[in-house]
């Protein structure tokens, strides 16, 4: 017998219940221990008959707006006077404890609409806010008996995190520009000072020693605003025992400037000592300038190495319209929990991913997948945030939120393959490491050779000059921004045509790629069956046959029956209404359409109904099955009137890619389960010369070595449902069909699109990065390799050349700025789709 | 050589000696990783012209929290790198950037920042 639990208002079974207490000389059952140790804190309470009317009705209709309170409320209720809490409730074990919560925060003053939702423990609140706070929704929770859970902390959002770098990085660039201007300004005024000199008639006119002072008040604004930061910066890796960029600056300019100083204030010491009290600020001045130049066009290109992963992250939407109820309310994107029922209008984004619950639309998910035509979604299909509804209007249910979303794991994938290192770098980053103090100690040698050898009067000022052109053309940063660089701009690139990259070295591994083994089923081959061919015996009229057995197929939920529903709807079949729909199992359907019988099903369905073939089909069924294709025998009225022939169907796309990939110099392999003749049909349709056929899933990691065992490196493209070994054997995978997270482990590229394009995509990007890499680290080497031995003055003896450092610290502005607009040439990279 | 050109000489050469020593061989501060209640070894950094402390002990298999505090706006540090765990973060100045990984190896992994001229290690025992 069922008695009620008073405390929550659910059926129990009196005889089996575990949770009992006694009370006025009555016994009472409880579906948990939690509404048995409520009972009995205060029975009094429970067996009041008006509550437990009242709460049994709440556990029937656990919604919103049923509540007396809210009820009570005036009906039409401003939106903007009224604010929105969520509560994470601690403690609930069934649904009814759900009514009890929202019972409590209805009766709240202020509260307008109260919401519990037992699966996702959480409380949506509608209140006043000059009536009701946080806080006191809090205690209404507490007060019915259970804890509200602190928030989470604020989890800022990727995005969010994006936004306040980027503004940031806006404010740091502003204070750079404006140190620039400052620094151009002041430089042109003491270039044009000191030229003065240049003409005897005009420097005998004027004192020379109060031009310097002049000089030294201008150059030194230019030292202690704009090139601040050089100093502060090399005085701090100094203490730390490290040395940068800002090392080199700071020393060959702090150089120079004290020289001048000493130069300006003691101009008789260096008389004395036979030595021309010689001046350098405009050096000074013009380095910091042109360093400062080329730096803000570094600052202008870094920002845009990473602009793909930003306008990725930007796509993110921020509020989904969430059904509660009868009601459609607009949650912050950080509110909506799995589960949750989210409606899509036309043009609107996706929120987040979830399953379509209702109607269907077409989706464009270009953005996550590369993919330029809309796909279409139906009932039970899965819907990815930030992708956009083009034409329908849908309901989702969500299933996944924040981190978890396709759109936060290709963003993070991203993330962390642009912080990965490439072997490639190796060999730049042994470099910087030593690089700073190697150039110092090139200075120091330097000044003292020209010290030594130079003449006595000049040999001052030489190596002084000299000493501060190697220090100023000396750039670690064109090595540092070679590899990582365009590690960033590709892996974004290829993120935009849906190629995901795990990690530097899966890129580089890619360019050295030989040979591709494609699996074929789901790569080649679309993996789901399709039909290819329709017979039907003579005098039975197409249409009405397809018509028919559209309108069975439509019944059964068989892979097979699905390929026909395709079909027909393909050759635009009317639907038709059935009756008596039976799913005969392992053998096919039947049903009656138009008051006849329908059979569809293999050979045994029809032999077991006594149906015998024309003989025209029964040659067409051998001719099939010849081809490797299944067929489904259509009987009407107890007569064989039809075949059907179903095989799993090469894409469209398959052919041109894989003549890509050979024009690429690649060799293309295919393996199968298929027997030979079946692959070898395939093979030939899309230009394979050689394939491995018969190969049992166990066996494909192994058909792998085996081609890795003839010196080949091996891509492998699976779609990855049973081939994450195979992929992670392979030199390099390459995962298929937005991939299963099992694939994207073992893969080292991800294909969200199911194609083979994306394969030519992959390799291509690969190439191309690599060899802007290359570009790149070749110049940063060259130019350091040759840039130092000049500006020490090699060529001096020979030709009588020496570096000016002005001419210096132009060299190496440019230098950092021309690697990363190479790298940025990758950003006109377009995918293989787009090039047909 | 006269009198000026040999001081000059000697006091170069003893420069160059300096700098090497100084960059190269001189000892680095060592210190270890403190394990909280939970369990995660917690370290705070401070970023300015170099990570100090620069060489960050900790014992494998137990989650490691680094806490950078970005202490200066000049952009060499602004960016942060573990290559051997596949982190890249950017340090926004005068903030602290969390940065969690876990050691599950023992050696030494170097971090660096963006353009590996500064740089630290983390020595995992």
């Amino acid at each position: 017998m069922n008695q009620q639990d008073v405390v929550c208002g659910m059926m129990v079974d009196a005889a089996s219940a575990t949770h009992r207490s006694h009370f006025d000389t009555k016994e009472y059952v409880f579906c948990s221990a939690n509404c048995q140790r409520k009972f009995e804190a205060d029975p009094a309470q429970y067996v009041h008959p008006e509550l437990v009317e009242a709460t049994g009705a709440m556990a029937a209709t656990n919604r919103l707006g049923q509540s007396g309170t809210a009820v009570a409320l005036p009906p039409v209720q401003t939106p903007a006077a009224t604010a929105l809490a969520t509560l994470d409730i601690e403690g609930m074990t069934c649904a009814s404890c759900a009514s009890f919560v929202e019972k409590s925060l209805s009766r709240t003053p202020g509260v307008h609409k109260a919401l519990v939702n037992y699966a996702t423990e959480r409380a949506t609140v509608e209140y006043l806010p000059g009536q009701a706070s946080p806080e006191t929704l809090k205690e209404a929770v507490i007060k019915a008996g259970y804890g509200v859970a602190a928030p989470a902390a604020p989890d800022t959002s990727a995005a969010d995190r994006q936004a306040e770098l980027d503004e940031q990085k806006a404010v740091a660039y502003q204070k750079l520009k404006r140190r620039l201007w400052v620094a151009v300004a002041l430089a042109a005024v003491v270039m044009v000072l000191s030229m003065v000199m240049l003409w005897p008639a005009l420097a005998a006119r004027i004192n020379m020693q109060g031009l310097n002072y002049v000089l030294l008040a201008l150059a030194l604004p230019v030292l202690l605003y704009s090139g601040r930061e050089f100093y502060t910066s090399a005085w701090n890796a100094f203490k730390h025992r490290a040395a940068n960029m800002d090392t080199l600056i700071a020393v060959g300019t702090g150089a120079a400037f004290l020289y001048s100083v000493a130069a300006t204030v003691a101009p008789h010491f260096f008389m004395q000592h036979g030595l021309m009290p010689e001046v350098y600020y405009d050096t000074t001045a013009t380095i910091i300038a042109l360093i400062l130049v080329g730096k803000v066009l570094e600052q202008r290109a870094k920002t845009q190495t990473s602009a793909a992963i930003k306008s990725l992250m930007s796509l993110q939407a921020k509020t989904a319209r969430v059904v509660h109820g009868e009601q459609e309310i607009d949650l912050p994107i950080e509110q909506v929990r799995p589960g949750d029922v989210v409606v899509v209008r036309p043009g609107e984004k996706v929120a987040t991913d979830g399953v379509v619950v209702l109607g269907h639309s077409a989706v464009d998910e270009a953005m996550l997948t590369g993919e330029s035509l809309p796909v279409e979604k139906k009932e039970g299909d899965t819907v990815f945030g930030a992708t956009l509804n083009k034409t329908g209007s849908f309901r989702f249910r969500v299933t996944k939120v924040g981190a978890e979303t396709m759109l936060s794991q290709i963003v993070k994938l991203v993330e962390d393959a642009q912080g990965s290192r490439a072997p490639i770098q190796r060999l730049a980053d042994k470099v910087s490491a030593i690089f700073v103090p190697t150039v110092v100690c090139i200075a120091i040698l330097t000044f003292l050779l020209w010290f030594d050898l130079a003449p006595e009067a000049t040999r001052f000022p030489l190596a002084l000059v000299n000493f501060v052109a190697v220090l100023i053309i000396a750039c670690p940063c064109a090595l540092g921004l070679a590899t990582p660089t365009a590690i960033m701009v590709s892996t974004g690139k290829g993120a935009e045509n849906g190629v995901l990259i795990r990690n530097a070295e899966a890129l580089e591994k890619a360019h050295q790629v030989t040979t591709i083994l494609l699996d074929k089923t789901g790569t080649i081959t679309r993996g789901e069956p399709a039909v290819t061919d329709f017979t039907v015996a003579a005098g039975h009229e197409a249409g009405q046959v397809l018509q028919a057995v559209a309108a069975v197929e439509r019944q059964s939920e068989h892979p097979l029956a699905e390929a026909v529903v395709r079909y027909a709807e393909a050759q635009q079949a009317p639907r038709v209404s059935v009756e008596g729909f039976r799913a005969v199992e392992g053998r096919g359907a039947t049903a009656t359409v138009g008051g006849e019988q329908v059979v569809i099903g293999n050979q045994r369905l029809l032999a077991e109904a006594g149906i015998e073939l024309p003989t025209e089909l029964s040659a067409k069924a051998t001719e099939l099955l010849g081809q490797a294709k299944t067929v489904l025998y259509v009987a009407i009225g107890s007569q064989g009137v039809a075949l059907i022939g179903v095989a799993d169907t090469v894409r469209e796309t398959s052919a041109a890619a894989i003549r890509r990939l050979q024009a690429m110099g690649l060799e293309v392999v295919m393996m199968t389960g298929d027997n030979p003749q079946t692959a070898e049909k395939i093979a030939q349709q899309v230009g394979i010369k050689r394939y491995f056929a018969e190969v049992l899933p166990q066996d494909k990691a192994s058909k792998v070595q085996e081609l890795q065992a003839e010196g080949r490196v091996v891509a492998m493209v699976g779609d990855g449902i049973n081939d994450a070994p195979a992929l992670a054997q392979a030199d390099i995978g390459l995962a298929m069909g937005g991939g299963t997270d099992v694939a994207m482990e073992a893969a080292g590229i991800t294909l969200m699109r199911s194609d083979l394009q994306g394969v030519v995509t992959a390799i291509d990007l690969s190439k191309q990065t690599i060899q802007t890499i290359r570009q790149n680290l070749f110049f940063a080497f060259i130019y350091n390799v040759l840039g130092i031995p000049i500006a020490a003055g090699v060529l001096y003896p020979l030709l009588g050349i020496s570096l000016s450092p002005m001419l210096a610290a132009g060299a190496m502005a440019l230098s950092s700025v021309s690697v990363l607009t190479n790298s940025l040439r990758l950003r006109s990279f377009t995918g293989a789709t787009s090039q047909g | 050589m006269d009198t000026s050109e040999i001081i000059v000489t000697l006091a170069g050469l003893g420069l160059i000696a300096f700098v090497l020593w100084y960059f190269f061989f001189s000892t680095r501060q060592v210190v270890s990783a403190v394990s909280s209640s939970t369990g995660v070894q917690e370290v705070d950094v401070t970023v300015k012209g170099g990570y100090s402390p620069d060489v960050i002990e900790v014992e494998k298999g137990k989650p490691v929290q680094l806490h950078f505090y970005r202490d200066e706006e000049a952009s060499c540090s602004e960016e942060i790198l573990f290559p051997d765990f596949g982190i890249r973060r950017e340090l926004p100045a005068y903030q602290t950037t969390l940065i969690e990984l876990l050691p599950q190896q023992e050696g030494r992994f170097e971090f660096t920042c963006g353009m590996g001229m500064l740089r630290g290690s983390l020595l995992v025992k």
